[in-house]
């Protein structure tokens, strides 16, 4: 047994240094074959920015190898994060570069609409910490569904919880995998499908190897490199404004082609229906997030959990705040600059979500630029990471270990599936960025929040809120949230006529959680309401022992006294 | 552990703490749930409320100050949140189950 154990580490800890040995030649070898083919020059301050990244976070992918043994390490980094870590941690797994670039460019083309945005995805957090995060760190282990099938029928609840689980993951993968290749194309200048190759073999080495320990940092060095980069940007934005908003909104007003318009409330959220349904989605989107309620166990108690919401929240909205300076000050230094414009269509080169990137090189000059586009890529890798590591969880901890075994599972076996649930995830993930390259993938972000607020966000909420749930109003209400959200969308304004070329949608509406939400709510109360039978009596009895260790943390996965 | 939590679920102290707790998160999460929704049915209903400048002659909007203030407030919240819920309510929490533990053993 313990020989095959340092056998097995041995072999981990070889293939990583062989990589760690290997990464900086294939990538000068592609750079080699890239510069002569494409028009965008190869960028050599960013690479070696982005170099020094990767070779510091798979540093500390091999120290945190060694420590991730048992599951608890694997999922939950041992439970030995602390609340700032953790809140760093977690806002360097929400901060997307869909974030960064999207909503600096919205506000870049826009002004004022890209803030509806900012606000959107920072209320979730008091939300998460209001109502859910203590509980669900006092009943689960590892994944949110420990904490729903606490009480509940675990074979069903699981199978529910890892299709929500899985449905987000990959959509959100899908999104950031092309998101990082058409970035990375225009960054480094180097090809597509090598860039997706690159992200994916990363977070699979990050994940494989160091699990949540090294996501984890993984998430807390992005995080700090991009509110200092962020940072600088508005900083330096406000010092050539003379540090007055009037100038800046003066001058982005002057200079922008919408004029007046980009101060007020424009054609975003036209109708009130997408209005609400939009908010609802991103409120409770961002609550039923498993790749962000995942982080609540990687701290030791409550208390901890708590103030890493309190971090968070403080993070992200400093964070979106810049992003709106950052947008407005693109507007005053890019429109009109011919360094950034393409003459071709008389737009930024790249487009508004590049507003940021040139926007850093405008302020700070190309070593600047180069650190940006490096952190801009480090994000996307943070990101990922997560995800990965919650879809495999999904598939190792609920599917495998509670649904196939019923729990009857050696911890080795369970680490072992999720490593290979890691790979086959991240193998399936450059796939999906590889074949989705030329499609409009914008819809899916919106998709994943609408899910997760649809299926994940009503089980789990009723599981801790509502004494007469049942397993069955559970499973039946959470699938018809899952198919209505996803019908929804199909029939909706942005997949059957933006994508499929219909002249009239179906479904008129392009945010579905409105609808999605409350026939997943109603079909939940109804069913549970309905359901006579022994067990789902049994349920409502064993919500009492749930409700006192869910308020108490007596008995909760590594608390320390008791 | 079940036995523990039976005798916790019957002390009615630990009911007085869950209302107190309970109206505190609830109070909260309204707050800022209003909060958010006046905003967005501002945007819907009467976006021209939020166009409007702060002081005439300025550029700065209405809209701008209000959605730093959804900001700034939902961060003042959870901060308020956590600072009761660190102290006060985890000391009740644990006077209670301390408590609840000494009778059991007695």
């Amino acid at each position: 047994m313990f020989k095959k154990m340092t056998m097995h580490n041995l072999s981990r800890r070889h293939l990583l240094i062989l990589f760690l040995g290997f990464f900086p030649l294939l990538l000068f070898a592609a750079d080699a074959i890239q510069g002569e083919v494409t028009r965008q020059p190869v960028n050599i301050t960013a690479i070696s920015m982005f170099l020094a990244f990767v070779t510091a976070t798979l540093g500390i992918t091999y120290w945190a190898a060694k420590r991730t043994k048992s599951t608890k390490d694997f999922y939950a980094a041992g439970g030995s994060i602390t609340g700032l870590q953790n809140g760093l941690a977690i806002a360097g797994d929400f901060m997307s570069a869909a974030s960064f670039l999207g909503i600096s460019g919205l506000v870049f083309a826009s002004g004022f609409d890209g803030l509806i945005y900012s606000i959107g995805f920072l209320v979730g957090w008091p939300i998460i910490l209001f109502l859910l995060a203590e509980r669900l760190r006092n009943l689960g282990k590892y994944t949110f569904a420990d904490a729903v099938s606490y009480r509940l029928q675990p074979i069903p609840i699981r199978s529910l919880a890892a299709c929500g689980t899985l449905a987000v993951v990959l959509l959100y993968l899908i999104a950031q995998m092309v998101g990082a290749g058409k970035l990375i194309q225009i960054l480094f200048g180097l090809e597509y499908h090598f860039a997706v190759v690159i992200v994916g073999i990363l977070m699979i080495m990050y994940v494989t190897f160091g699990g949540m320990l090294a996501t984890t940092w993984v998430q807390i060095i992005k995080a700090i490199l991009l509110l200092l980069g962020a940072s600088f940007i508005a900083i330096a934005v406000m010092y050539k404004m003379g540090f007055s908003f009037q100038t800046l909104f003066a001058s982005a007003v002057e200079i922008h082609s919408k004029g007046i318009e980009i101060m007020s409330p424009g054609g975003l959220v036209s109708d009130p229906v997408s209005a609400i349904s939009l908010g609802l989605a991103l409120m409770f989107g961002t609550a039923g997030l498993p790749h962000i309620l995942m982080r609540f166990f990687t701290v030791p108690d409550a208390r901890e959990a708590r103030k890493s919401v309190f971090y968070a929240t403080g993070f992200i909205g400093y964070f979106y705040v810049l992003t709106f300076i950052i947008g407005f000050g693109a507007i005053v230094l890019l429109v009109n600059n011919p360094e950034f414009i393409d003459p071709e269509t008389g737009g930024i080169f790249g487009g508004n979500n590049m507003a940021a990137v040139h926007l850093s090189k405008a302020v700070g000059g190309e070593v600047f630029l180069g650190f940006i586009s490096a952190v801009a890529f480090a994000t996307i890798l943070a990101v990922v990471s997560g995800l990965t590591l919650s879809g495999a969880s999904a598939i190792s901890h609920d599917l495998y270990a509670s649904v196939i075994k019923h729990g009857r599972i050696q911890e080795g076996e369970e680490v072992l599936v999720s490593r290979i649930s890691t790979v086959i995830i991240g193998i399936f993930a450059i796939f999906l960025g590889i074949i989705f390259e030329q499609q409009n993938v914008a819809y899916m972000v919106g998709l994943a929040f609408a899910i997760a607020a649809s299926v994940n966000f009503p089980i789990l909420f009723l599981s801790m809120y509502w004494q007469r749930l049942t397993t069955r109003g559970a499973f039946v209400g959470g699938s018809i949230g899952l198919i209505t959200a996803v019908l929804c969308m199909i029939f909706g304004p942005t997949i059957w006529v933006d994508i499929l070329g219909n002249a009239e949608p179906v479904f008129p509406y392009k945010h579905p959680a409105l609808f999605s939400m409350s026939a997943a709510f109603i079909s939940i109360l109804v069913v549970s309401k309905l359901d006579n039978s022994q067990t789902g009596k049994d349920e409502a009895v064993a919500f009492e022992d749930q409700y006192v260790r869910s308020q108490t943390g007596l008995g909760a996965e590594g608390a320390t006294s008791h | 552990m079940q036995h523990l939590y039976k005798r916790i679920y019957a002390d009615p102290e630990f009911h007085e703490l869950e209302r107190k707790r309970g109206r505190f998160s609830w109070l909260l999460a309204g707050i800022v749930f209003l909060t958010y929704f006046s905003f967005i049915l501002v945007i819907a209903f009467a976006p021209q409320l939020f166009a409007k400048p702060v002081v005439a002659g300025m550029m700065m909007t209405w809209g701008i100050p209000v959605g730093v203030f959804v900001i700034v407030l939902s961060f003042c919240l959870t901060g308020v949140y956590v600072y009761r819920a660190n102290t006060e309510f985890d000391h009740l929490t644990r006077d209670i189950v301390e408590h609840v533990q000494k009778d059991d053993n007695a």
